[in-house]
């Protein structure tokens, strides 16, 4: 099991959650974050002088999947969160020990 | 607020009234419109506080630190208004001696529902007086925002309440020696404006800038706030000045016509030099303009016509713009709110001018007149820079001492800790948003 993280642009969510629905993914975590990478921040003007905003607003994706869908969900992921411009985001991809649904105590894959 | 020809006359046509049928002549000397316009005229003004200083400093300052400047306007609101009726009354309008006044005013003993001042019953005129001393310590905050002991704002305040304020509004409207000197101060350009802002310098200046300052970028929280608060402070200005004519009369008309086309002219000048200047005009600059007009044409509002009115609120935004880029950028001291530049300049800019547009002789841009005895702008603008210079040193002086006293007492500054912690938790455990 693998737990698939991505960084991407908040804007591009919607498109995100529908293109992992369409491929089966069931469940997904939402947070908003900020950050930056390689794309600058913007400036803004207090009292005459600039100042660059570094920390742009994200949205942080993650979603524990089986490893045979793996590929399948980064691919989609990536396909759905591109826009081609700086800042679109990055995906981690880390090995999960153990997953559970707390409802029923399902462990292991089957609690995906 | 009247100045010393006018008050002469009233307290001259009073005594004619006062017979031995004391009652029925107090009821006569109260004139229903005169007293409509000041009842609302200090509901007004208790408005530019309650919310309107509030919101615009509140959305001025980070986030973490909101609740801190909205308690300290409620507080000071508070805490002014008990400590006026006790002295400040007192101390700023009994008759005493040039520099002060005496203590028969107490508790504002002796006034009844049928004393009268002027054609207004006196409870009205130092209500209305008091929401004056309300705003004046409130401004204060402007200066030490952020990083200032909660007691010791509050112990601040209450000081300087009584050793600056009272004293001052004594010298320029209580018959003391500016007030006989013909000083034109109409709505308190030097009361207000030139105390408030030079006790905010003091103030920037002892406590030491924000931790951080200049390099680190402490952006306004909630800009909505702040334009929200900038709209009450437009409109409660008519009663700041429009009211300070204690009448319903042509003066008070005046007065107000004038006080528009200052804050227009100073929002539009101030949004135009950031245009040119930085190629974005800003909603800050254009508030930040309105304030500055606002404040400038304060003391010269009774004098002066309205396009006397123009160059007023055209020269403040000009003059409080490069005053603000002066004490932030060149001399970097940490007034956060920028109350200096604006009141100050602005209370001794507009304090100056009134001098001059005072005069019947500039045509089109012609006032209503010099004060009493005084013939020439020369001899007016004389006693308005003597006005201006004695009210910033004794300001600044005696504001320095009662910093002093209270660093001693209390402290005046926060922790390193509780400053990057934020105010409202640090001083109050509370939060502003509990957004989700």
């Amino acid at each position: 099991m693998k737990l698939v993280t991505a960084i991407i642009k908040p804007f591009k969510l919607d498109d995100v959650r529908e293109a992992l629905l369409e491929i089966g993914i069931q469940g997904i975590t939402v947070s908003e974050v900020k950050g930056f990478g390689r794309q600058k921040g913007h400036t803004e003007l207090y009292r005459g002088a600039e100042y660059v905003v570094d920390f742009l607003p994200k949205v942080k994706m993650e979603v524990a999947v089986a490893e045979d869908v793996v590929d399948k969900v980064v691919e989609t992921i990536r396909n759905s969160a591109a826009t081609g411009k700086i800042g679109d985001g990055k995906i981690f991809v880390s090995p999960v020990e153990q997953v559970v649904r707390i409802r029923t105590g399902e462990t292991g894959p089957n609690a995906l | 607020m009247n100045t010393h020809p006018r008050y002469r006359r009233l307290a001259a046509g009073l005594g004619v009234l006062l017979t031995p049928g004391l009652a029925l002549a107090d009821e006569a000397a109260i004139n229903g419109a005169d007293t409509a316009w000041i009842l609302t005229s200090t509901a007004l003004v208790l408005f530019m506080t309650l919310p309107g200083l509030a919101l615009f400093y509140g959305g001025l300052v980070r986030g973490k630190n909101v609740l801190s400047v909205l308690m300290q306007c409620f507080v000071i609101a508070g805490l002014a208004s008990i400590l006026w009726l006790a002295l400040g009354y007192s101390l700023a309008f009994d008759e005493g001696n040039a520099f002060v006044g005496g203590l028969s005013k107490a508790f504002f003993a002796g006034i009844g529902e049928n004393t009268v001042s002027g054609t207004i019953p006196e409870s009205l005129f130092a209500l209305f007086q008091m929401t004056f001393a309300i705003i004046t310590p409130a401004l204060i905050i402007g200066g030490y925002a952020e990083r200032t002991r909660f007691s010791a704002v509050v112990l601040f305040s209450c000081l300087w309440l009584l050793a600056v304020y009272a004293p001052i509004t004594h010298w320029v409207w209580g018959g003391g020696w500016l007030n006989q000197m013909g000083l034109l101060d109409f709505a308190g350009g030097t009361v207000v404006h030139i105390t408030a802002g030079v006790a905010a310098l003091v103030a920037a200046i002892v406590i030491g800038p924000r931790r951080g300052f200049p390099d680190s970028a402490m952006m306004p929280h909630n800009m909505t706030m702040v334009v929200s608060g900038a709209g009450m402070l437009w409109v409660g200005w008519f009663g700041f000045n429009g009211g300070s004519a204690l009448a319903a009369n042509g003066d008070a008309a005046m007065a107000m016509l004038v006080t528009h086309i200052s804050a227009a002219a100073g929002a539009m000048t101030w949004m135009f030099i950031e245009w040119m200047k930085f190629n974005k005009p800003t909603v800050l600059g254009t508030v930040t303009g309105m304030v500055a007009g606002l404040g400038t044409i304060t003391p010269a509002s009774g004098y002066v016509g309205p396009a006397g009115a123009l160059v007023i609120g055209i020269l403040a935004g000009l003059v409080c713009f490069n005053a603000t880029m002066f004490i932030k950028r060149k001399l970097k001291i940490d007034d956060s709110l920028d109350v200096f530049p604006v009141h100050g300049v602005g209370g001794i800019l507009g304090t100056f001018l009134a001098g001059i547009f005072a005069s019947t002789q500039l045509g089109l841009f012609s006032g209503q007149g010099f004060a009493d005895g005084i013939d020439s702008i020369s001899a007016q603008v004389a006693v308005q820079v003597t006005g201006i210079v004695a009210v910033f040193v004794y300001t600044a002086v005696i504001s320095w001492g009662l910093l002093k006293l209270v660093d001693r007492l209390v402290g005046l500054r926060i922790t390193a800790e509780e400053e990057t912690e934020g105010l409202d938790i640090s001083a109050h455990e509370e939060r502003g948003y509990d957004l989700h």
